[in-house]
């Protein structure tokens, strides 16, 4: 029970993505409203985005920013240690990965502005209840 | 200039599609030749780049001048040295072949949609060049959401399709950059090259595992294979004719072959067919994608909704072929790539052609066509013989290799539904060459045209038709060219 225990507080970072993911993929199939299902999809993304910064963190460590890096003397050559930054690297992918979410969003509400336009409702089944009837 | 292509292939579509957007607000007129210029000027850097895969062997091209794992770099081996030329080529062609139906179908959004075109073709060519695997999903992200507008563009139900698509389409691109993490976690580095040389060690660990499968799923999805496929359908067939004779030939392939290179260079066949036991199962989903893909498109009563599905009994076909786990297998997925390409591309073009005459491409729009549209239809028995797999079309040689695959890897059921879809095939396509040819004219809108004879659509619609219809036959009597210098070393010789 111990171990259990022990692992679900050592991992946390991947429960939480987990069970935002699965949050936003319930939403997108359990939901009936279009914009729910929009909203839910955002959040799928957003759990993954979740994931990508927990990976970069590290214990005690610091924002990547050398602070002497392009000083004069014997500052510039000292070496750096990786282990007091974090990684910045899934942090800048992420910075893509968001625009990337946003543009998402945007076609999708798009979307279902013109749907509701053209059915003048964004309940799926009331949407699918006039479709069968044309 | 030689050593540019790399580059060019894709900053040239991208900056002309900027281009033709602001060429839109001067004179729409310019949109169309700026487009097709910068899509020549990609179809010659991809055919110039093959040429040099051939002579020299793999390309690797530094952006900015980072080596990697640092850098980003464009690989081109001879996988997608041949995948390349496919892309850019049938989105010249059809771009030629279209240009009539865009200006009937939608005239108020032409430079809209000439603008989303060019992003499309830079995404999926984005994809197919790129050696990093991140890269790759933010590439597959530009093509996706652009082709969401190029869908959305048509009747009144593509909205809804769209949205569809645009779910499963999301989920599946998630999934894959999950997967990335996974990997990147693992091994550090997201260069496809360098996580292959890092992960040999690794192939038992269960991150790189999961990786795998969340990865597959991703792009499963995202290519529709049988039970992810429900989005395709109806996304294909409300699309106007000129964005489903893109996306329907280029998406699904496109996607096939990121599967294909995830297995052949970034996991390597080692671990996907031996370290792991996955391919039964594969396969056996590919089964039934080709069966039921093959029933589902028998059910369907007009001639867009089938050819969709027939895409999906396709995606079965090629998924089984690399799942098979052996060289023939492989080689007639890769083939079949090409092939399948081009005979969808045919049989769109044709219905764009259909529906820019007829304003319909339901079964009862069909009867008397033969008389009325003979070129067009003339490239619809090619791409139908093509797809049935007659010889001497391509058609027939892909599934020749799938088929050899299936039967050395001791796989008869996959045989058995390979011959069954064929079979189906001829059923699907020989009740279209019988309704429009024997069926009497006109009588389903109560008007009788028997008068008409030939009614052709226009002459820049149908010679691209018949020089895709050509490409068909040729590239079925220069197969045996193919395998032996390109597709022959785009699998690695560990796979035998």
């Amino acid at each position: 029970m111990n171990d259990l225990v022990a692992t679900i507080i050592a991992k946390y970072n991947y429960w939480i993505y987990i069970t935002l993911m699965m949050a936003g993929l319930y939403a997108m199939i359990a939901k009936n409203n279009l914009v729910k299902k929009i909203v839910g999809m955002n959040i799928f993304q957003t759990a993954i985005i979740l994931f990508y910064v927990s990976i970069g963190v590290k214990k005690g460590a610091t924002i990547p920013i050398l602070e002497h890096a392009h000083g004069h003397g014997h500052d510039a050559h000292q070496a750096v240690h990786a282990t007091d930054y974090i990684n910045p690297l899934p942090h800048v992918l992420m910075l893509t990965a968001i625009v990337v979410g946003v543009a998402t969003l945007g076609v999708a509400l798009a979307l279902a502005i013109r749907i509701y336009n053209t059915y003048h409702t964004l309940e799926e089944d009331e949407i699918l209840a006039q479709i069968r009837e044309e | 200039m030689s050593q540019q292509y790399p580059a060019l292939l894709v900053i040239v579509p991208l900056l002309s599609a900027l281009a033709v957007a602001v060429a839109g607000w001067v004179n729409r007129k310019w949109c169309f030749p700026l487009a097709a210029a910068a899509l020549a000027v990609a179809a010659w850097s991809s055919v110039g780049l093959l040429f040099r895969v051939l002579h020299e062997g793999v390309v690797i091209y530094q952006l900015g001048g980072w080596p990697p794992p640092v850098g980003i770099a464009y690989y081109v081996d001879h996988l997608n040295g041949l995948v390349l030329p496919l892309v850019s080529i049938v989105a010249l062609l059809n771009i030629m072949a279209s240009k009539k139906s865009v200006e009937q179908e939608f005239p108020d959004k032409i430079c809209a949609f000439y603008t989303l075109y060019l992003l499309m073709v830079t995404g999926l060519l984005g994809i197919v060049v790129t050696g990093d695997a991140f890269n790759l999903y933010v590439l597959l992200e530009i093509a996706a959401l652009t082709g969401y507008g190029l869908l959305a563009i048509g009747e009144k139900r593509s909205q809804l399709a769209t949205l569809h698509y645009l779910y499963m389409g999301t989920i599946g691109a998630c999934f894959y950059l999950l997967g990335v993490g996974y990997l990147y976690i693992v091994t550090g580095s997201l260069n496809m090259v360098d996580i292959a040389e890092i992960l040999p060690d690794l192939y038992h660990s269960k991150a790189v595992i999961a990786s795998f499968i969340i990865c597959m799923v991703g792009v499963w999805l995202k290519m529709a294979f049988f039970p992810l496929h429900a989005w395709l359908p109806n996304a294909y067939t409300y699309a106007p004719s000129a964005s489903s004779s893109l996306i329907a030939p280029l998406v699904t392939k496109v996607m096939v072959y990121v599967m294909i290179r995830l297995i052949l260079t970034v996991f390597t066949p080692k671990f996907a067919f031996a370290a792991i036991v996955l391919s039964d199962a594969v396969v056996w989903l590919a089964v039934i994608a080709v069966v039921m893909g093959a029933i589902l498109a028998l059910a369907e009563r007009d001639l867009k909704k089938m050819s969709a599905y027939i895409i999906v009994t396709e995606v079965g076909y090629m998924v089984g072929g690399a799942w098979l786990g052996n060289r023939i297998g492989m080689t007639g997925a890769i083939l079949h790539i090409v092939n399948d390409a081009l005979m969808t591309l045919c049989i769109f073009l044709v219905v764009g052609n259909i529906v820019y005459k007829v304003k319909g491409y339901a079964f009862d729009d069909l009867p008397g066509l033969f008389r009325k549209m003979p070129f067009t239809m003339g490239a619809f028995v090619i791409g139908a013989m093509s797809i049935i797999g007659v010889p001497p079309t391509c058609g027939f040689f892909s599934k020749w290799y799938l088929i050899a695959g299936a039967i050395s890897a001791g796989r008869y059921d996959f045989m058995a539904a390979l011959l069954f879809s064929s079979l189906i095939s001829v059923v699907l396509f020989f009740r279209v060459f019988e309704i429009s040819y024997y069926e009497p004219f006109g009588d389903s809108h109560g008007h009788d045209d028997r008068s008409g004879g030939i009614d052709e659509a226009p002459v820049t619609m149908v010679v691209p038709l018949l020089m895709v219809a050509a490409i068909l036959i040729l590239l079925g009597l220069y197969t045996d060219y193919i395998v032996n210098h390109i597709v022959q070393f785009a699998i690695p010789e560990a796979l035998v």
